[in-house]
């Protein structure tokens, strides 16, 4: 029974940062805008969050610090496709590579430092049950957040008037414009709360997943979030899926080569890779949910004629 | 404005020119390394051998470096694009730039090129590596000793000789203390990524491996020991900060020494390309301290380590393969060439090696 909730929990350690981080870019994504810079935004967290735990000694200080630091790292992303109109996939991908090197100079001087570990919770009582205890009530705070998160994103795109407004303007942006909405002002707001999350999915990863700074400590991450927005067809609960069915397998496959079963290791970890394209393509074969889920004007810049 | 312009790029030309003055006496060296610089284990390492050839010798030796360069094709371009810069002496450090180097050294004849832990060299391309299996035997009769429940986790990257050799090496130690030890093999298919390393740490101690080693090269595996209480290896550099109860010891790459021998010899135009192979007793494999174990272990690691200081190689009979066929007979030295190309497991290793 241990061994089975000690597995449960790595699941959950290891789809946290993909599902904070793509439940982010959805937002994003609904709202027209293709930003692929979540890598660079998570490693900026990832450094952010390390150093300002290391630096103040609280892993909370860190947390706050990834958060702000994804967010004013994608302002710059906005200001350029937004406000000045560049191409989204061309600045994206320079946010990536900006922030992986850039990182990388920041953190210098954390390499080699062990950080503070943002601890598990833990109430009297309710975390010691057998069990659901652990599963429950004893995890790290940044997953009770990322479940939040994701009901949070599902209840504000589809029950409420922003949400409503936000999807439109990702449908059709002119059309939006015509009805007198601030495109432009919801753009950023969904860009930053892109960042936000991102800074956020990379603060696990340097608080509480390997509490240590090291360069590329992401190691794609990002991009693994990005393809599960995709393939969850811009659906929150599907990308909640697709983070746990992706840490499912992944873990399930390392148990798989420990317990020694003959299957050669590379095919194994391909895996998850595999699984998670099949099972999410699976469950949006509805051509026409999909068309009406996919955000018509995504990537496409927007300039307000005055 | 336009004289302040004239001006501004009259003193730019001067100053350019300066710098290519100052380039001609200085030997360019430079390094390509598959991880970031920040990884805390091989890559570091070797960029730690290149600080020290700034040190020691100063305003003759300019350096560079390209970190992150994927092995593959990739790795073409960051050598071809290093030589024409103007570096005259280069070291790839990882195995997968062996082709790429073999290529590229062939483009360019008058660079010298130095590849680490391959096979392959030419009239300007050199081989150097380091004898890691001699730290990872010691390794293994440590395991065997501190391991309750007989069995240790062993994360792994890629399926190429040096690391089969590790493997091999550290259950010929855990055997010659416990016969019936064994190890749950982990293959990750990756050298660097912190979080795959955790996970993969995680699973095998859910399973009964109660001490973790690794040939990947994060700090990661070490700190999942320390929360849970069990005991491991570092990998590359000490990563005893990170795990200040769990780290027994850890197989430490000193590659400054022989770098800096070499730009030396580039320098005064000795350089040959050459084909070492160091180890313990050279001084470019440290053992950290041997710390959180018992005296007796520690000693029993000490004498090891002062066996092989010696001469003696962890490799000599009596051998047999996994499936049971004889290797090496009673007293038999593995050659080097064999160690080199190991594609087989020995005896009692308890995985199927991915081909």
């Amino acid at each position: 029974m241990d061994i089975t909730v000690n597995i449960l929990l790595t699941i959950a350690t290891a789809a946290t940062p993909l599902l904070i981080a793509a439940i982010g870019e959805l937002v994003v994504e609904r709202s027209g805008v293709l930003n692929l810079g979540v890598e660079g935004m998570m490693i900026m967290g990832a450094v952010g969050g390390f150093g300002a735990g290391y630096l103040t000694g609280s892993p909370w200080i860190g947390l706050l610090a990834a958060i702000a630091l994804g967010a004013v790292f994608s302002l710059l992303f906005a200001v350029m496709t937004l406000s000045l109109a560049t191409n989204q996939v061309a600045t994206g991908l320079s946010l990536t590579l900006l922030g992986l090197g850039l990182s990388g100079m920041m953190g210098t001087s954390f390499v080699g430092q062990p950080g503070a570990r943002l601890p598990n919770l833990d109430i009297p009582g309710l975390t010691a049950m057998p069990v659901i205890g652990r599963l429950l009530f004893g995890q790290d705070p940044i997953f009770y957040i990322s479940i939040a998160l994701t009901a949070a994103v599902m209840w504000f795109l589809f029950k409420t008037r922003t949400g409503l407004t936000l999807r439109s303007i990702g449908d059709s942006h002119t059309s939006a414009h015509a009805l007198g909405i601030k495109v432009i002002r919801y753009r950023y707001l969904a860009v930053i709360f892109g960042g936000a999350c991102a800074g956020l999915a990379g603060g696990h990863l340097s608080l509480v997943y390997t509490p240590q700074w090291v360069e590329n400590m992401t190691a794609g991450r990002g991009w693994i979030a990005l393809a599960l927005v995709v393939f969850a067809s811009w659906r929150p609960w599907r990308v909640l899926a697709g983070a746990y069915i992706f840490g499912a397998v992944w873990i399930g496959q390392l148990h798989a080569q420990a317990f020694g079963i003959p299957v050669p290791s590379q095919l194994l970890s391909s895996l998850p890779y595999l699984a998670t394209i099949v099972v999410l393509v699976l469950i949006s074969r509805n051509k026409r949910l999909t068309m009406m889920n996919t955000p018509a004007s995504l990537g496409q810049p927007f300039v307000p004629d005055r | 404005m336009k004289k302040l312009l004239i001006a501004l790029m009259t003193a730019a030309a001067a100053l350019s020119l300066a710098a290519t003055a100052e380039a001609q006496e200085k030997l360019k060296a430079c390094w390509v390394y598959t991880g970031p610089i920040g990884d805390f284990g091989y890559s570091y390492q070797h960029d730690q051998g290149r600080l020290d050839v700034e040190k020691e010798l100063g305003d003759k030796v300019e350096t560079a470096y390209l970190e992150n360069v994927s092995e593959g094709p990739d790795a073409d371009r960051a050598f071809e694009r290093l030589a024409r810069e103007g570096c005259k002496i280069i070291f790839g450090t990882s195995f997968g730039f062996m082709d790429p180097e073999v290529k590229v050294a062939k483009k360019f004849p008058d660079v010298m090129f130095e590849h680490a832990t391959g096979y392959k060299t030419s009239d300007n391309l050199g081989i150097y590596n380091a004898r890691f299996y001699e730290g990872r035997y010691i390794l293994g009769q440590i395991a065997a000793k501190q391991s309750k429940s007989g069995v240790a986790g062993y994360i792994v990257s890629f399926p190429i000789p040096e690391v089969v050799m590790g493997i091999n090496s550290f259950m010929l130690g855990a055997q010659s203390i416990k016969p019936d030890f064994k190890a749950k093999i982990v293959w990750i298919n990756s050298w660097f990524d912190p979080g795959k390393e955790a996970d993969a740490a995680k699973a095998l101690f859910d399973q009964g491996a109660d001490i973790i080693v690794q040939h990947t090269d994060s700090t990661a595996a070490l700190q999942v020991a320390e929360e849970r209480g069990l005991q491991g290896f570092g990998q590359s550099s000490d990563m005893i900060k990170f795990a200040p109860k769990a780290q027994l010891t850890s197989i430490v790459d000193d590659w400054g020494p022989y770098y800096i021998g070499r730009v030396k010899a580039a320098l005064d135009g000795t350089w040959k390309p050459g084909n070492v192979w160091l180890g313990i007793k050279d001084g470019a494999v440290k053992m950290a301290p041997y710390t959180n174990m018992p005296d007796d272990v520690k000693a029993m690691a000490e004498a090891t380590e002062k066996k092989i200081v010696e001469g003696w190689n962890p490799f000599t009979g009596l051998i047999a393969k996994q499936d049971g066929t004889p290797w090496l007979k009673e007293g038999e030295v593995a050659d080097d060439p064999t160690l080199l190309g190991m594609n087989f497991y020995v005896k009692g290793v308890d995985d199927k090696l991915p081909q």
